[in-house]
C-alpha cells in the first residue's frame, strides 16, 4: 500500500430517510405534479434515487398565485424582525440537518463529501443567518427609508452548487420581504426538497416558499409569468440571455449570474506552494463545475515550466471516486450531457494544437468520470481559452508583463471572476483595479462568504449576490413623499405574529418533524 | 442699421471633434413657431459606430483619472455652462417657446444639476461601496466601477435639463457616453459640447449624435462594444425591441421614464452604471 492509497472511508447513508418519489412544494405541501415526473440518479454510480414530481404549466400558475397570496395576505405585511426569525429558524435548521443534507448532496449531485460537507452546507446554514439579521435592518440597505420588497420572486438555479444557490436566492429574498418559486436543476432537485421538508420544521407560512421541480420549460413558464415581480437566475449565458429577452418591457427586475472563463495570474514572485494550490482549488473545487473558476492560467513564462511540473505533480495525488468518500479529492462529472460537452471541447483543444495532460487515475465503471486535465500550449484563440468547459480541465497561457497579463485576462466577453499570485502588495492592487470582473481573488481563489458580494461584469450577468448588495436585488426604494413613518415601521407585526414563547417554536417543530416522517403530504401547524 | 446675424452650424460631437454626418444628410429644426433655426446633423449608422469607437477610446482615461479629478472636470462644466447663460436662454427660447423665465429655470437647473453630479464623483464609492467582515482571514472590499460605455436615449421633450440629467450621472463613476439628442430640440445639446470640449473633458468621454433616434438606436442597442443602455427618453420607440437587442450582449437597461420627473437627481443614477468589484486578499503575519 503506497502512501496514496487510502482504505475506503465512506460517509454513511443511514442518515438519509428518502422518500421514493417527491412532488411539488406549493403552499407549503407536498403536491402531485402533472408533468411526467422523472428519475434522479446518483451521477456516480447512475443508481436511481428518487421520483421527482414534473411542474406544467398549470402547477407553476400554482406555486406562484400561493407565492402572491402569501405575499399579500402574511409576507409582506409581517413584522422585519419576525421574517428574520423565521430565517435564523432555518439556518438553525439547517445546522442541524447538516450531515444529512450533505449526503444527499453528494449522492444527487456527485460532488465530494468533504466539500458539501465543510463547504456547500455549512455556507447555506452562514447565508440564512447572515440574511436573517438583515431582516429588520433594510432601512440602512442603502436604498433610503423603508425600502419596498418587490413581490413574488422567480428564481431558477443550477446544478453545480444545488442547495448553496437554493441559500443564496432565497434568504435575501424572504429578508427583504418578497415571496418565492425557485426551481432547482432538473438534475439536482434532492436537496432542494429535503430543504421544503426543513420550512415545514420551521412553520414557515405556507406559500412564502415553493419549490417546483422539472427541466428547462418549467424554467421557462416561471421567468414568463406574469404574476412574477422579479427574476433571479444563475445558469448559462445562452439561457441568460433568453430570459433577458423574455422580460423586456415587462415591470420585472432582474439579476443574471451567468459564465465565466476566469483567468488566474500567476506571477513569478508569486508564493509558488500556495499558488499551486489555489490553482488546484480554482480549477478542480467541484470538479471545475463552477461559474467562477479559474478555468485560463495566466503564468509568467519565466515560471512556467516549473508551475506546469509541479502541477502535474499535485495532480497525480488527487483521488477520484466515491463522493461519499471522505478521501475523495474529485467527484463525479454532474450529468452525461455535462461528460460529453466536456469531452467534445477537450477534443477540440487537442484538434486545435494544445497539448492535453490528464492526472493517471482509476475511472470507476459506472456513472460520469473525467480525470483532472492540463492544457498547455494553448492559443488565446482557442476554443478552450474562450468557452466556458464546467469540467476539471485547466488552459495554461503565458505572459510576459503585467500589461500582457491583463489585457489577456480580459479579452474574454465574460468578466465574473480573477485571481492574482504575488507576492507584492501594490501590483495587486494595480492589477485588480483593471482586471474587469466582479471578484477578484488575491493569493486565495474560491472563497465565498455570505456578506461577500458575488456577480459578474459583461456578459457573466448583472446584479450580485451576497451582502448589502444582494439584499439591494430584492428590494426597491420608497418614492420620495410615501415613506411610512419610522414609527409604524418599526411597530410590532400586523400579521400573524410569530410564536415567540420560549417553547412554542420547539414543540412546533417536533410536531412538525412527526408528520414530516408519517404523513408527508401537510406540513404547517396552523 | 440692423447688424445681419452669423447664423451657426451644428454638427456631431465625437471624439472630442465636431464632424458633419459622414452620411452628409441634415434635417430641419424648427421653432416652437414653425420658423427656420437651422440644420441639425442627421447622425448615420456609421456616425453612431464612429461615436462607440471614440467612447470605447475615452473611457480607460477617464475612468482611470482620480475621482477628485472627474469631479474637477464635472463641475468646470457647470462653471463654462454658467458663462454662457444666456446662450443657453435663447436658444430654449425660440426652439420650445417658453418664457425667458422658464427657459431661465431650465437653464439654472441644468448647471446646478451638474454641481450636484460633481460633488458626487469622490463620494458616491463610499456609499456605494462597503467593507465585507467575512469569516476568515481576508481582507474584503466591495467598491463600484463604471460599466464602461454608456448608450443614453435622452429625454426627448427637453433642449438642455433632460439631456444634462442624462449623461451627467452616467460621467460620474467614469463611463464614457453616446447619447442621442433630442429629435426636436437638438441645438442646446450641440451648445452643451461646446461646453463640454472647453471644460477639461476628455475626448471620446461624451459624444453627441443628432437625427432621429428611431433610426440610430437600434445600432446602440445591438452594437457588441456598448456596456449600457439609458432608454430614459425611448418611451415613443419601440423600446421594447430596443431591450431585447441589448440583450444579446447582456447590456444593463434603464427602461424609459416620462414626465418632468424623468431623468431626477438619484444615486441611483450612477449606480445603474456601475459594476460592484469585490476584492479578497489573505491576511498573513508571514
Amino acid at each position: 500500500m503506497s502512501f496514496l492509497e487510502y482504505a475506503p472511508a465512506p460517509e454513511s447513508r443511514a442518515i438519509l430517510s428518502l422518500r421514493g418519489d417527491y412532488g411539488l412544494f406549493i403552499d407549503g405541501e407536498f403536491v402531485d405534479g402533472r408533468g411526467t415526473p422523472f428519475q434522479t440518479i446518483s451521477p456516480a454510480s447512475e443508481e436511481k434515487i428518487a421520483m421527482i414530481g414534473n411542474a406544467n404549466a398549470a402547477d407553476v400558475d400554482d406555486a406562484v398565485a400561493a407565492a402572491r397570496r402569501a405575499y399579500d395576505r402574511t409576507w409582506s405585511k409581517m413584522s422585519g424582525r419576525d421574517r428574520g426569525k423565521y430565517l435564523f429558524r432555518i439556518a438553525r435548521l439547517v445546522q442541524e440537518r447538516s450531515r444529512e443534507l450533505a449526503v444527499a448532496e453528494s449522492l444527487d449531485n456527485g460532488k465530494p463529501i468533504k466539500e458539501s460537507r465543510d463547504v456547500d452546507v455549512p455556507l447555506v446554514a452562514a447565508w440564512f443567518f447572515y440574511y436573517a439579521g438583515w431582516a429588520d435592518k433594510l432601512d440602512h440597505a442603502g436604498l433610503g427609508a423603508d425600502p419596498r420588497s418587490l413581490g413574488v420572486a422567480a428564481q431558477v438555479i443550477p446544478w453545480n452548487f444545488p442547495l448553496l444557490m437554493l441559500a443564496w436566492k432565497i434568504a435575501p429574498a424572504l429578508a427583504a420581504g418578497n415571496t418565492v418559486v425557485l426551481k432547482p436543476a432538473e438534475t439536482t432537485p434532492l436537496s432542494a426538497l429535503i430543504f421544503a421538508e426543513i420550512l415545514q420544521q420551521a412553520d414557515l407560512p405556507p406559500g412564502v416558499v415553493n419549490i417546483i421541480t422539472g427541466a428547462g420549460d418549467t424554467g421557462a413558464a416561471l421567468v414568463s409569468h406574469e404574476g412574477v415581480d422579479k427574476v433571479a437566475f444563475t445558469g448559462s449565458t445562452a439561457v441568460g440571455r433568453a430570459i433577458a429577452k423574455q422580460i423586456a418591457g415587462t415591470d420585472k427586475k432582474v439579476t443574471l449570474e451567468l459564465g465565466g472563463k476566469a483567468a488566474n495570474i500567476v506571477f513569478d514572485d508569486a508564493p509558488i506552494d500556495q499558488a499551486i494550490e489555489g490553482i488546484v482549488n480554482g480549477i478542480f473545487f467541484n470538479q471545475g463545475h463552477v461559474c467562477c473558476a479559474g478555468s485560463r492560467l495566466l503564468v509568467q513564462e519565466n515560471i512556467h515550466d516549473e508551475v506546469v511540473e509541479r502541477l502535474k505533480l499535485r495532480l497525480s495525488t488527487l483521488r477520484l471516486g466515491d463522493p461519499l468518500d471522505k478521501n475523495t479529492d474529485i467527484g463525479a462529472i454532474n450529468s452525461k450531457e455535462q461528460l460529453e460537452r466536456i469531452r467534445e471541447l477537450s477534443d477540440v483543444g487537442v484538434a486545435e494544437g494544445a497539448e492535453r495532460w490528464s492526472a493517471p487515475c482509476v475511472i470507476p465503471e459506472n456513472g460520469f468520470w473525467y480525470a483532472p486535465t492540463i492544457f498547455t500550449n494553448v492559443q488565446t484563440s482557442s476554443r478552450i481559452a474562450r468557452e466556458e468547459i464546467f469540467g476539471p480541465v485547466l488552459s495554461v497561457l503565458t505572459f510576459r508583463t503585467p500589461a500582457e497579463a491583463i489585457a489577456k485576462a480580459n479579452n474574454t466577453p465574460y468578466g465574473l471572476s480573477a485571481g492574482i499570485w504575488t507576492d507584492k502588495g501594490s501590483r495587486i492592487l494595480a492589477v485588480a483595479d483593471q482586471l474587469r470582473a466582479g471578484v477578484i481573488w488575491a493569493n486565495t481563489f474560491n472563497r465565498f462568504d455570505p456578506s461577500s458580494p458575488f456577480g459578474g461584469y459583461k456578459e457573466s450577468g448583472y446584479g450580485r449576490e451576497g451582502g448589502r448588495h444582494g439584499l439591494a436585488a430584492y428590494l426597491a426604494p420608497t418614492p420620495i413623499g410615501q415613506a411610512a413613518s419610522r414609527q409604524r415601521v418599526a411597530a410590532p407585526a400586523t400579521a400573524k405574529p410569530i410564536e415567540t414563547a420560549d417553547a412554542a417554536p420547539k414543540r412546533s417543530r417536533r410536531s412538525a418533524q412527526r408528520r414530516s416522517a408519517s404523513a408527508p403530504k401537510k406540513g404547517t401547524a396552523k | 442699421m440692423t447688424r445681419l446675424a452669423v447664423p451657426k452650424t451644428y454638427k456631431l460631437y465625437i471624439g472630442g471633434s465636431f464632424p458633419r454626418s459622414e452620411s452628409g444628410r441634415t434635417y430641419e429644426v424648427m421653432s416652437a413657431d414653425g420658423r427656420f433655426i437651422a440644420n441639425a446633423a442627421k447622425a448615420s449608422r456609421k456616425d453612431a459606430r464612429d461615436a462607440i469607437v471614440a467612447a470605447r477610446g475615452g473611457v480607460t482615461g477617464w475612468a482611470g483619472a482620480t475621482a477628485y479629478n472627474r469631479g474637477q472636470v464635472l463641475y468646470r462644466i457647470a462653471e463654462v455652462l454658467e458663462g454662457r447663460r444666456a446662450q443657453f436662454i435663447a436658444e430654449i427660447e425660440e426652439a420650445e417657446g417658453v418664457s425667458r423665465a422658464v427657459a431661465a429655470a431650465q437653464v439654472d437647473e441644468a448647471i446646478d444639476r451638474w454641481v450636484w453630479y460633481a460633488g458626487w464623483a469622490d463620494k458616491f464609492a463610499q456609499v456605494a461601496g462597503n467593507a465585507n467582515p467575512v469569516a476568515g482571514p481576508y481582507f474584503n472590499i466591495s467598491v463600484p466601477e463604471p460599466t464602461g460605455v454608456v448608450a443614453i436615449v435622452a429625454p426627448q421633450d427637453s433642449s438642455l435639463l433632460g439631456f444634462v440629467s442624462a449623461i451627467a450621472p452616467a460621467l460620474v463613476a467614469g463611463n464614457s457616453v453616446v447619447v442621442v439628442a433630442s429629435e426636436r430640440f437638438p441645438l442646446s445639446a450641440i451648445s452643451l459640447a461646446e461646453v463640454l470640449a472647453t471644460s477639461d473633458v476628455p475626448k471620446g468621454v461624451v459624444n453627441v449624435l443628432t437625427g432621429s433616434p428611431a433610426e440610430i438606436a437600434p445600432w446602440l442597442a445591438s452594437h457588441a462594444d456598448v456596456n449600457a443602455i439609458d432608454l430614459v427618453g425611448a418611451g415613443e420607440l419601440d423600446w421594447i425591441s430596443l431591450e431585447i437587442d441589448a440583450a444579446d450582449t447582456l447590456k444593463r437597461v434603464l427602461r424609459p421614464e416620462s414626465g418632468p420627473d424623468a431623468a431626477a437627481p438619484a444615486l441611483g443614477r450612477i449606480s445603474a452604471f456601475t459594476e460592484t468589484k469585490t476584492v479578497w486578499h489573505t491576511k498573513s503575519l508571514r
